[in-house]
């Protein structure tokens, strides 16, 4: 069962690990925590509080925090969409944090229309059983391999993240993976 | 569509609302408008069936507004995209 503490300790570990600082507003951080925790139990994953989602883990994947827009918010703006992350100059009160642009493609935000699971409906199937069927329900979802020209991570989805998870390199960095089955000679 | 009314003293404006019920921003907006006994109605977006979601994207987007939460909407005219006090206490005159 996921719980407050739970919540909290995840996003301070991976405030540490990736270089950024969560919200100095008490308050505010904990409304925030609520949300994930209210996310994840009605979802089964800590989509964005401040973002409207669809229950469906494929479309919802690029805003579970942390989203993927996270990293260029928090460098460009200071803190990320819901401002859970902030940079170091906000987090020691020299700027103050406001509400930023939505750096989420519209096509993405209007997917969060008409398909949606609502009421405390969650999945039926596992968010790791979910990309095969989804795939297939939502053919507009073009799943590729890319992998990171620096350190080969290695991931799939629709596009590359904007930062490499593992050796931080910029989007640039990746490159689709192309599987073929060639005749041997 | 299942609209919520709070009551305030102020109901000089219409003050409408589009929100989510888990964004900290639509906490603090919604804190703000009751701190200053403003009424106002609001919408939790997220917890609308999907027929409603699309009537509300309609709406903001007939209105010249993106899908982004908190939506304050003041007089049926004036649309505000999240919680900006500075824009918020202009619309109202407060």
């Amino acid at each position: 069962m996921i719980t407050l503490e739970k919540v909290r300790q995840r996003a301070e570990a991976d405030a540490r690990t990736n270089g950024c600082y969560l919200n100095p507003d008490s308050p505010f951080l904990n409304d925030l925590f609520d949300g994930l925790m209210q996310n994840e139990e009605r979802y089964g994953y800590p989509s964005c509080p401040c973002r409207l989602a669809t229950g469906k883990f494929e479309l919802d994947r690029d805003i579970i925090c942390p989203c993927d827009y996270r990293d260029p918010d928090v460098k460009e703006y200071g803190c990320c969409y819901c401002a859970l992350y902030v940079r170091k100059d906000v987090f020691e009160g020299k700027t103050s944090t406001k509400p930023i642009p939505e750096r989420r493609p519209k096509e993405k935000l209007d997917g969060a229309y008409g398909v949606s699971r609502v009421g405390g409906e969650s999945l039926s199937v596992k968010p790791s059983e979910t990309t095969a069927t989804l795939a297939k329900e939502f053919p507009q979802i073009k799943l590729k391999i890319w992998y990171c020209r620096q350190c080969g991570y290695v991931c799939f989805r629709e596009d590359p993240p904007y930062i490499c998870p593992i050796c931080k390199a910029k989007r640039e960095m990746f490159a689709e993976l192309q599987l073929g089955m060639g005749k041997q000679a | 569509m299942k609209s919520v009314k709070v009551a305030g003293k102020n109901s000089k404006h219409k003050v409408f609302l589009y929100t989510l019920s888990s964004c900290a921003w639509c906490k603090l907006t919604k804190k703000f408008l009751t701190e200053k006994k403003i009424e106002y109605e609001y919408v939790d977006v997220d917890l609308c069936s999907d027929k409603d979601r699309d009537a509300i994207r309609k709406d903001i987007e007939s209105r010249g507004g993106e899908p982004r939460y908190p939506i304050i909407i003041v007089d049926d005219k004036i649309l505000i995209h999240g919680f900006r006090k500075d824009k918020i206490s202009e619309a109202l005159g407060i």
